[in-house]
């Protein structure tokens, strides 16, 4: 089974951000990149099946990005992953959601598969669009928010999270699915796997690769950021200074009355 | 000239980042307060092959060079100085005696299991009577048909008794030797071995959760094979062991400062006084500035030692200095990031705490402050 896990490059998530008033664009410069914390959830339900299957089973980083997060598709590939793609082209740059899973799906049909595993979203966007789009524009069947997946034989069984509780489903491959973090721990990648993943191949392509019938990238985009604002800063709660209990649920029954929610 | 760290090495700094901030550091408090040996993150370090880093693969090591294994020391220190000894000695100190100067066949019994990290071994050099004189080893084995009966006591012997640990390697006096120096040669010592025995773990001011202990030996029995290296160059060879290991613990001393230090500029920027944040008071700042200074400066000095292993130099000069100059840094800087701290450093919840009782140490293991200095001159050829 060759297995491809698509993996965003996103601003480190602990890092303090900005957005360019200008571009409307974050500001990317002078922040780490890393992995999306999500995606590591998705590499390491593909390592886990192909480990479980060992049957030759193969473990594919895809990623679109710039040529720079090369250091970063390492630390995927030492966790254990086979090998890696980059879709990297200037012209992408801007590309909104629509576009972005344009481009990335026609990437996936060049480099095949039979599971695409997705995290569920990213830490900067965080549209949560991208698994759904991605499945819509290959024609194949997507499973978003998988907290447990088995292969059984030919079958991948797949229970889904709902808001209630949970949908088991049983899918032939190829298949597009989006996991959740509760499906496993991600490993950290072991020495040995940092070692080794400076011989594993990472694979180029360019949007001349592709063939597009549209534009992507901003020229392409049918969305455009028209403002951007930050929230309002949170004003000081009301606090209340009162003697015991009894005389405090008293303040607070007044309070809702006063805002007439009682 | 080029400060980048390689590709590779930044990867081994950031997964030992992550594994430090995410694994040891929660746990740091409890493991000091408990002096529990945390055989887990043992178990997780062996699984990411820290704790055979710098061994080639054929021994069961992850090929790694010595800038990627400060690299390692440092991130751990930063969240718990205990872990990051319990892996310095481990490495520096119990396995590499075994790879610089054992058989093929010694390698394969002893060394593989302790580069994969399934085992621990100690290196038994201190004697209660032989601490900074190494040499004034009282402990004595004799060569009796074809067995080494060994008789004497070490002290302060680094994970010496864990129950993963499989034995020790000792300095003991083998013969008389010449010019009136006892010929003193290094033993391998099992555990099981009839007559070898530890006792109750120290209880310590600081490193609380690593495991040190008094290792006693009556008439215990190795085979003649056991000799390490060559018969009456046992000094040497530990001597040797050790210069290495400075770089290790110069590594440690420098990522628990880094670690106090960022505790104190957290705490700066939260605590206010006098209407505004102790961060905004020139005093405080200076402070600051002054630690951050000395702790890169120590790192640089670590780093360059380590490098200079790397690529075959003679380091032993470069890694006392880093010893000796990163060991006081590391005092220096736990001492103001408990002022920083005020009462509150003086609390055992506050984990600058912990790090001004763990750092100590630092000044005194693998030779002190005083006999580093002794080191340099003599390097110096005064
Ligand atoms: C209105 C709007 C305007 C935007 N404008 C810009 C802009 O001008 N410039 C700009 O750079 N960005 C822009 N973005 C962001 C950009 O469109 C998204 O980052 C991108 O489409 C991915 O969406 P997401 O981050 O929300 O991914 P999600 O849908 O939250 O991600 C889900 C999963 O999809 C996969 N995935 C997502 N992106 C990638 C990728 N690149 N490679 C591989 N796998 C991936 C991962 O598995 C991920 O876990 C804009 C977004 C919006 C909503
Ligand atoms: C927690 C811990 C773990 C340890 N782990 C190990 C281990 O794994 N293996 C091992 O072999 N040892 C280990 N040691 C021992 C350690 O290396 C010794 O404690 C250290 O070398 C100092 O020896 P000493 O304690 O006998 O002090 P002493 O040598 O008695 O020194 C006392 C004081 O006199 C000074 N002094 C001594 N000689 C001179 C001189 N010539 N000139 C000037 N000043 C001098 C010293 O600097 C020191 O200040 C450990 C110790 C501790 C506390």
């Amino acid at each position: 089974m060759k297995i491809v896990v698509t993996v965003k490059l996103v601003p480190d998530t602990n890092a303090d951000k900005r957005i360019d008033p200008g571009t409307k664009r974050l500001v990317r410069t002078g922040i780490e990149t890393v992995l999306n914390p999500f995606d590591e959830y998705a590499i390491e339900a593909a390592l886990q099946l192909k480990e479980k299957r060992n049957d030759g089973s193969t473990v594919t980083i895809f990623t679109m990005a710039p040529e720079t997060g090369k250091e970063i598709v390492r630390k995927a590939l030492a966790m254990g992953a086979d090998d890696a793609v980059m879709l990297s082209d200037p012209k992408l740059e801007g590309s909104d959601v629509a576009g972005t899973s344009y481009a990335m799906a026609a990437a996936l049909k060049k480099v095949g598969y039979d599971l695409l595993l997705c995290g569920t979203q990213s830490t900067d966007a965080i549209t949560g669009e991208v698994p759904g789009m991605l499945a819509e524009y290959l024609g194949v069947p997507g499973l978003t928010y998988v907290r447990k997946l088995e292969s059984d034989g030919e079958l991948l069984k797949a229970q889904r999270e709902t808001e209630t509780g949970y949908i088991d489903v049983a899918v032939k491959p190829p298949v597009l699915i989006s996991v959740t973090k509760s499906i496993n721990e991600p490993r950290y990648p072991s020495l040995k796997g940092i070692m080794g993943a400076k011989k594993k191949e990472i694979k180029s392509l360019a949007l001349s690769d592709l063939g597009l019938e549209r534009a992507v990238g901003s020229d392409g985009a049918k969305t455009e950021v028209i403002a951007l604002a930050s929230p309002d800063v949170r004003g000081k709660g009301k606090v209340v200074t009162v003697a015991d209990g009894a005389e405090g649920a008293s303040a607070i029954v007044d309070f809702l009355k006063e805002k007439k929610l009682i | 000239m080029d400060f980048d760290l390689t590709e590779e090495q930044k990867a081994i700094q950031s997964l030992c980042r992550e594994f430090a901030r995410d694994e040891v550091a929660p746990r740091a408090e409890e493991m000091d307060r408990n002096e529990a040996f945390p055989y887990d993150l043992v178990r997780t370090m062996a699984e990411l092959g820290l704790m055979g880093l710098p061994f080639p693969e054929k021994y069961g090591g992850a090929g790694g060079d010595t800038v990627s294994y400060a690299l390692a020391v440092m991130e751990i220190a930063h969240a718990d100085a205990s872990t990051a000894i319990t892996l310095a000695a481990h490495v520096s100190l119990g396995a590499t005696p075994l790879f610089l100067f054992g058989t093929e066949e010694q390698k394969a019994r002893y060394l593989v299991p302790l580069a994969r990290g399934e085992r621990l071994w100690g290196f038994g050099l201190t004697e209660p009577g032989a601490g900074s004189d190494a040499g004034a080893t009282q402990t004595r084995a004799v060569l009796r048909d074809g067995t080494w009966i060994i008789n004497g006591t070490k002290a302060f012997i680094t994970n010496s008794g864990t129950e993963i640990t499989a034995g020790t390697t000792i300095t003991a006096v083998t013969g008389d030797g010449t010019n009136g120096r006892p010929e003193i040669s290094n033993l391998i010592v099992p555990q099981e071995t009839p007559g070898f025995t530890r006792s109750k773990k120290y209880r310590k001011m600081g490193w609380r959760a690593s495991d040190t202990r008094e290792l006693s030996f009556v008439d215990a029995a190795v085979p003649e094979e056991n000799l390490l290296g060559v018969r009456g160059k046992g000094l040497q060879q530990f001597l040797t062991t050790l210069d290495g290991g400075r770089i290790s613990v110069a590594a440690l001393s420098v990522g628990l400062a880094a670690g106090a230090y960022d505790e104190a500029l957290k705490y700066a920027k939260e605590r206010r006084q006098f209407g505004q944040a102790i961060s905004k008071f020139q005093a405080i700042q200076f402070k600051l500035a002054d630690m951050l200074t000395e702790i890169e400066h120590a790192r640089l000095m670590v780093l360059r030692a380590a490098w200079e292993k790397d690529v075959g130099r003679d380091f032993a000069l470069t890694a006392s200095l880093a010893k000796l100059y990163s060991g006081e840094v590391s005092r220096r800087v736990v001492n103001e990031a408990v002022q920083i701290h005020g009462g509150y450093g003086f609390m055992e919840e506050y984990p600058v705490s912990r790090f001004y009782r763990d750092q100590k140490i630092n000044e005194i293991g693998e030779g002190t402050n005083e006999v580093q200095r002794l080191v340099i001159a003599r390097q110096m050829g005064l």
